[in-house]
């Protein structure tokens, strides 16, 4: 479980994210969407304890981070957008690293870790240095590093930059496995099919600010849109406002 | 077709086409391309614009570089106010101290006649081989970067920029970045020869003239042999050559001081007259070398005797090195650019020794163990570290060398000095380690930039972090320190309390030089350099440096006069007075411990403070 109350993160006088409330179940696929620089990687760096709030605070698990960080950090797996990961190590190194990180070494994390190469197709690099791999072998890499000491809890940015699409769909399944189990997901994309078919409830930010939240049926009656063939596209354009297509045209013209 | 015509893999932006060319200006960042220009894609530009738009879009390819500087002192930042101040008092102590030392030298050496300009001409001569040896090493480290690792490039090098520009633009940064520390240094020296030979107001700006292309002359050098290097193997392997070719280029000026034989100047009775003593003072030790020329320059101006020649020589070669480095540059750097952009593919399978070594590190426990092991594995991978290591050797073995070579036979050597060698030897022996570890240990941090997420996402005590770096590096220090000092004592024959009061004394030196390069290297790091090489130069580096020489320069104060005190009672067979002994050596020892102790903990608070 994760719970945000009035999680603000504060760069001089520009607030970055501003005092958002959310709560995210166990056994949830939590969407978290918005616009560049709307404060979703803010956020989610601030909920696995990269960037530290200027005020609120973040439970995962039912923990506060703030009060104990180390025991809050080991029910969390956290996947960036960006792969750096330490170049001179191999894949299978990395895995075992990172167990290690969460105390957990031997049999079970060399089976495990085998396995969660196996299934992103990296088995054949896995001892190959990670400064020979792809930006897609990569990000492959690191989300199964997140995986290989079960946590209770998995915060992602962005996950499919990058992916081939076989890859893209063993995430899906996996994720949507992963939830069945009782665990929790939270999860910010610009792909809003992805969202749409992933997600169980999904959060609109906009400025550092929660613009709505819900089921994509409550989100349509937030944004007011006609009938129920509306898609997570037409309703994230309505409530945050955007005029892409009037822009574009205006760009092409000028 | 609107963006021009292909011809031999080359876009033509067509003459007359005024909103052709301001939208291409436009897409390719603001850099100007002439109508009429042919640009290809690695950079090749057929038709050089005029000098002075030339000069502007040279000018328009640093500029960012300016304003991320500008931009980095503005950001707010918690805690700069103290490190300014901090700086400030280290830097004018430092510069205070090489000023105020050099300057007494220099005034005795001015008050003998005849040859006294001579002995400072020659110690400047030293003094300038060295920082040579320095620029030399930092151009070849620093180029690699600058022209082929840099993440503008790609930006750069896939819009339509002159190649002179590029290769400018990248010299001069080059020379930046390589020459500043080079600079800082020298600039107490220049100012004590200045002021004790009266140089007049025009003195700075002769100075300057003559350093501008003692700088330039390493950097075109290095830029070139990185250029060639590049051409010649694969990216990865040129990182790993150019190590040894740094090695070899330090190796070299250590010969050269070794060949000056400096040690032989300070003993006049070796010669068999004034006249040879003269001659050998008057003669040029390295007459093809710029450092020769920069000091006959300085010199010259300064004892009247100034010959432009000199100046010309350093002008020239710089020139002709700019020259020359510009046309191989055009020639070969669209090839070696390409070439550094591919990865190699290289597989790690540990053996035997490995999986003993993650046995022994057992009893550490998990998290430690994997955390040394990590160290252990980025460390010994990555041939740019390691091979360092080799250059570390050399340095010992010419360290231990001179030793050997010291006068210690003679007329007037009595025991207290052949004793009191070794306890200045500890003050060179920390400078040595103190070098060693902002090379080693100062980076730690640094290095952990882009994987600083999985850190901090992760359940692991920030202390953890320190842990595993202290020790890794502090444990080889240790054991070259105990060596270095346990091999000179051997060598120079000290008596048992004198060994081991400086076996003592370098253990609890390590410890202490240790902690401030990791801790100066977490309250400084550089996150966003790809070489390790290069973060030691950086500003905390400096920083650290003049920490470790403060450091050094307490404990030998501190343990000076109960040393003293053992050595006069010894040659006097006087009554020894316990009192100085334990004061002296218990400040020296607090000074050490709290040396050890408070870097790491604010550096721990820092890593905790720390958002990216």
């Amino acid at each position: 479980m994760i719970e945000l109350r009035g999680l603000t993160k504060r760069y001089g006088d520009l607030a970055a994210v501003n005092g958002i409330d959310l709560k995210v179940p166990p056994g949830e696929l939590f969407g978290f969407l918005g616009p560049n620089g709307a404060g979703k990687t803010t956020t989610l760096r601030m909920i696995a304890g990269i960037l530290r709030p200027t005020a609120g605070s973040v439970r995962i698990g039912g923990i506060d981070l703030a009060a104990d960080p180390i025991a809050a950090k080991r029910k969390l797996g956290y996947i960036p957008d960006r792969p750096f990961i330490y170049e001179k190590l191999t894949g299978m190194e990395f895995l075992r690293f990172v167990a290690g990180l969460f105390e957990q070494t031997g049999d079970p994390v060399e089976r495990r870790g085998r396995e969660l190469l196996a299934l992103f197709d990296l088995e054949e690099w896995r001892d190959e240095l990670v400064e020979s791999y792809s930006h897609g072998m990569r990000q492959k890499l690191i989300i199964a590093s997140a995986f290989i000491h079960r946590p209770e809890v998995i915060v992602v940015d962005e996950p499919m930059v990058g992916l081939d699409p076989k890859a893209a769909r063993t995430l899906k399944d996996l994720f949507r496995e992963y939830v069945r189990r009782g665990h929790t997901i939270m999860m910010s994309t610009h792909t809003l099919e992805v969202a749409q078919r992933l997600c169980d409830r999904v959060a609109i930010i906009q400025r550092g600010e929660i613009r709505a939240q819900g089921t994509l049926a409550e989100l349509r009656a937030v944004a007011g849109s006609n009938g129920n063939e509306s898609g997570l596209e037409e309703i994230f354009l309505r409530l945050t406002g955007e005029r892409a297509t009037r822009e574009l045209v205006d760009v092409l013209d000028s | 077709m609107t963006a021009g015509n292909k011809k031999n893999g080359s876009h033509e932006i067509e003459p007359g086409n005024g909103a052709l060319v301001a939208r291409h200006r436009m897409l390719s960042g603001g850099v100007h391309v002439v109508p009429g220009a042919m640009v290809t894609p690695g950079g090749g530009h057929v038709v050089p614009p005029p000098a002075g738009r030339w000069f502007g879009a040279l000018t328009h390819l640093l500029w960012p570089k300016w304003l991320s500087v500008r931009a980095r002192a503005r950001v707010p930042d918690r805690g700069r106010t103290g490190r300014v101040v901090l700086l400030g008092v280290l830097g004018l102590g430092f510069w205070g101290l090489v000023f105020g030392v050099l300057a007494r030298v220099l005034r005795y050496f001015h008050s003998v006649e005849e040859i006294g300009a001579l002995l400072a001409g020659k110690l400047l001569g030293v003094l300038l081989l060295s920082f040579l040896g320095m620029l030399m090493l930092s151009s070849v480290i620093t180029a690699l970067s600058s022209f082929f690792l840099a993440r503008d490039l790609d930006l750069l090098v896939s819009g339509p920029v002159d190649w002179l520009t590029l290769y400018i633009a990248k010299l001069l940064e080059t020379a930046l970045h390589s020459s500043w520390m080079v600079a800082l240094l020298a600039l107490p020296i220049v100012t004590a020869y200045g002021v004790v030979y009266d140089g007049g107001w025009l003195y700075p700006l002769v100075a300057l003239a003559g350093f501008i292309p003692f700088v330039l002359i390493p950097a075109a050098i290095g830029s070139a042999l990185t250029l060639l290097l590049v051409n010649v193997f694969p990216a990865r392997r040129t990182r790993d050559i150019l190590g040894f070719i740094a090695l070899f280029a330090a190796a070299g000026v250590v010969v050269l001081v070794r060949l000056m034989r400096p040690e032989q100047l300070a003993r006049p009775e070796g010669f068999r007259s004034l006249v040879e003593f003269i001659t050998v003072l008057r003669g040029p030790t390295s007459p093809m070398l710029p450092n020769e020329w920069l000091q006959r320059t300085i010199m010259g101006w300064l004892t009247g005797d100034f010959d432009p020649l000199s100046l010309y020589l350093l002008w020239s070669t710089a020139a002709v090195l700019i020259v020359a480095g510009a046309a191989l540059h055009r020639m070969r750097y669209s090839v070696g650019f390409t070439k550094a952009q591919e990865s190699t593919q290289r597989w790690a399978r540990e053996g035997l020794a490995a999986r003993v070594f993650t046995v022994l590190l057992k009893p550490l426990g998990i998290l430690r163990r994997e955390l040394v092991l990590k160290e252990f594995r980025l460390f010994f991978r990555d041939t740019t570290q390691w091979s360092q290591l080799i250059l570390l050797a050399v340095l010992v073995v010419v360290y231990v060398l001179n030793i050997r070579l010291l006068p210690l036979t003679g007329d007037g050597v009595t025991l207290f000095i052949r004793n009191l060698i070794p306890f200045l030897n500890l003050a060179l022996a920390g400078f040595v380690l103190a070098s060693i570890a902002a090379r080693f240990l100062f980076p730690g941090v640094s290095l952990e930039g882009r994987t600083w997420w999985l850190l901090r996402a992760s359940p692991l005590p920030m202390r953890e972090v320190l842990w595993a770096k202290f020790w890794m590096g502090t444990l080889p220090l240790l054991i070259l320190a105990v060596g270095i000092i346990g091999v000179t004592n051997t060598l120079l024959r000290v008596d048992a309390f004198m060994f081991a009061v400086s076996v003592m004394t370098i253990t609890f030196m390590t410890f202490a030089l240790a902690s401030l390069a990791v801790a100066f290297g977490a309250l400084y790091p550089r996150f966003e350099t790809e070489n390790a090489a290069q973060i030691p130069t950086s500003f905390g580096g400096l920083i650290y440096m003049m920490s470790a020489v403060a450091l050094i320069a307490g404990i030998i104060m501190f343990e000076a006069r109960p040393v003293y005190a053992y050595l006069r009672a010894r040659t006097f067979n006087e009554p020894i007075a316990t009192g100085d002994l334990v004061l002296g050596f218990a400040l020296a020892g607090t000074l050490c411990i709290v040396a050890i102790f408070a870097p790491l903990a604010y550096a721990r608070r820092r890593l905790e403070a720390i958002e990216r």
